[in-house]
């Protein structure tokens, strides 16, 4: 067999039909970008640390004040978890711009822009990743947390998680195409900044909201994580009926689908 | 293969606009090798990048390998190589894993771009190293990594981005080899990049010289040489004065001129003509002690073209 001969024989393997090659690609990148992660588990663990201390270091100050009136139903684990799910969902994955900085920074970025790759498999094989590994934090937190002493519904706790894995698809996205946009980590950098501290004050995170005099309350209403970390409440409590639920999912599914659309955008562009 | 008319890139930021390629005609045909040649800053990479769909051009229109530039990129993709200039690779990643990632995205089966790993690897002098974490490969094996990415899907037209530059001069000659290789038994196309004489006139079949977003010149190494400068044919003689006038009614003397005992004469053609001179000078009685012909160099075109050296040119 000549290597002409060989190359056409390769070439029939190939043949067999792709029908989505969009998710395929994702797929590609999934695997790849999973791949380069698990050789550096290290900054899997360092992520979670952050909520742990959290938990072990001011959850045992919501005792207390989970009695004063005002307090939302539930008590300090079950109103502080829920919210700590959020946060680890928001600053486990917003942070992940500065690798595809570092992708840019190495050429593989625009290596792959070159292939017919789709754009949108090429974004979500990387959203995937991020948002996978975020499941596997949010699924290991709960457990701690029920080991510190926290009593949830199974359903309840799983639908926290998901609106947790929605929220991953949203930021991981704004983030990656925050760092397609800006190139440099010295920009991004100060950007999350900028947008991390209110949006984590005025979500009701730390403290809920129902504590919060008028004014603020009004002004964290106008924040989707605030509508989100209470539906993520209301899950915990497995209170289904409750509006804000839905008004949670909805709000953390909009942001999802924003983000995709946005990053998708960027990475079509011809200059990202 | 690929055919450009009027392609420019102007690149606009707030404070000014760069016209970084202002109107390029070019065509390359099947099994060329075929060099962009200019100092840093003629538009060689954005003419290049335009042509492989990293850039849209400001203006201009162009085919390449059968696909309408603008209408069918995704065309151009699939049957292009690239190979930038920096390379593109993640150090973190091993050798394999590159290449396979990048063959499943150009459509192939993970088995097929296992075994096509293997021959790249086996062809491009990397058969061991299939397991190897990127970030420990020397530089030359990093540049023939970036070769064997862009070689993956055994592309009919590849683009190379100074394919050389930063490679020790054996490393570079081995390299040429390889990109010969793939025009001679692939039947491939390559456009090229370049700002080293020496790997424009030793590699490429036609150069297209750039400067400042303009093909000034183009042909072959030797056609350019000749076309602009001429060959120096130099007689050591024992009677100048002689020699001089006798040369001066030639007709393929473009000019005489006198040096250290002897005569410099530009012609069109050294080899051809020199014999026939010396043929006058000896006829008419005069000792020609010595023949001497020299080329001139793409650099002497360069400079003839543009009035700068590209050996001045700052480097990257």
């Amino acid at each position: 067999m000549t290597e002409l001969d060989y190359y056409c024989y390769l070439r029939t393997l190939d043949a067999e039909p792709i029908e989505a090659p969009m998710l395929r690609d994702a797929m590609i990148t999934f695997r790849y970008q999973m791949r380069l992660l698990l050789r550096e588990p290290v900054w899997i663990v360092i992520v979670m640390i952050q909520p742990l201390l959290y938990l072990a270091l001011f959850a045992p100050l919501l005792e207390p004040i989970s009695r004063t009136p005002g307090f939302p139903p539930g008590n300090a684990w079950s109103v502080f978890v829920p919210g700590l799910l959020i946060q680890l969902g928001i600053f486990g994955s917003m942070f992940v711009g500065f690798g595809i900085i570092a992708e840019i920074r190495y050429g593989t970025v625009e290596r792959m822009r070159v292939t017919p790759a789709s754009r949108f498999g090429l974004l979500f094989g990387r959203v995937l990743r991020d948002t996978v590994v975020l499941l596997i934090q949010a699924a290991l937190l709960t457990l701690i947390a029920v080991a510190f002493g926290l009593r949830v519904p199974l359903a309840g706790a799983l639908i926290t998680v998901g609106i947790v894995g929605l929220l991953g698809i949203s930021l991981a996205s704004l983030s990656y195409a925050a760092g397609l946009w800006l190139k440099s980590e010295d920009a991004l950098a100060p950007l999350l900044n900028m947008v991390s501290v209110p949006v984590l004050l005025l979500s009701g995170i730390l403290l809920p909201m129902t504590l919060a005099p008028r004014w603020l309350l009004r002004l964290s209403q106008a924040n989707p994580f605030s509508h989100i970390v209470d539906g993520a409440r209301a899950a915990f409590l497995n209170d289904f009926g409750n509006s804000s639920l839905v008004i949670g999912l909805v709000c953390a599914a909009a942001l999802a689908a924003l983000g995709l659309a946005v990053a998708t955008r960027t990475f079509q562009r011809e200059s990202a | 293969m690929i055919e450009a008319r009027g392609l420019a890139r102007t690149f606009r930021s707030r404070r000014n606009t760069v016209e970084a390629v202002r109107g390029i005609d070019l065509e390359v045909d099947r099994g060329e090798i075929v060099g962009l040649l200019g100092p840093n800053g003629a538009g060689k990479t954005t003419t290049q990048r335009m042509l492989a769909t990293l850039l849209v051009p400001t203006a201009g229109e162009a085919t390449v390998a059968g696909c309408d530039l603008r209408r069918d990129p995704i065309g151009v993709r699939r049957q292009l190589g690239y190979v930038s200039q920096a390379g593109g690779t993640n150090p973190a990643a091993k050798v394999d894993e590159e290449l396979v990632t990048q063959a499943q995205l150009y459509g192939m089966t993970r088995g097929a771009a296992r075994e096509r790993a293997r021959q790249l690897r086996e062809l491009l002098d990397l058969a061991e190293l299939g397991d190897r974490v990127i970030k420990t490969l020397s530089g030359g094996q990093r540049r023939r990594l970036d070769i064997a990415l862009g070689l993956m899907h055994d592309p009919k037209l590849v683009f190379l981005d100074e394919p050389s530059t930063g490679l020790d001069p054996q490393t570079r000659a081995n390299l040429w080899t390889h990109i010969r290789a793939l025009r001679d038994q692939r039947d491939g196309t390559i456009l090229l990049t370049t700002h080293y004489l020496e790997e424009a006139d030793a590699l490429c079949d036609r150069i297209l010289i750039i400067d400042a977003g303009k093909i000034v010149a183009s042909g072959t190494p030797a056609e350019l040489k000749r076309r602009i400068s001429g060959d120096l044919v130099t007689f050591e003689v024992d009677d100048v004065a002689r020699a001089q006038d006798l040369l001066r009614g030639r007709p393929e003397a473009r000019d005489v001129t006198v040096v250290e005992r002897g005569l410099r004469i530009t012609v069109d053609r050294g080899e051809t003509c020199a014999l026939p001179l010396m043929r006058v000078l000896d006829d008419a009685g005069v000792k020609v002690g010595s023949l001497h012909i020299a080329h001139p160099s793409l650099d002497d075109v360069f400079l003839t073209l543009t009035g700068r050296s590209l050996r001045d040119a700052p480097a990257a």
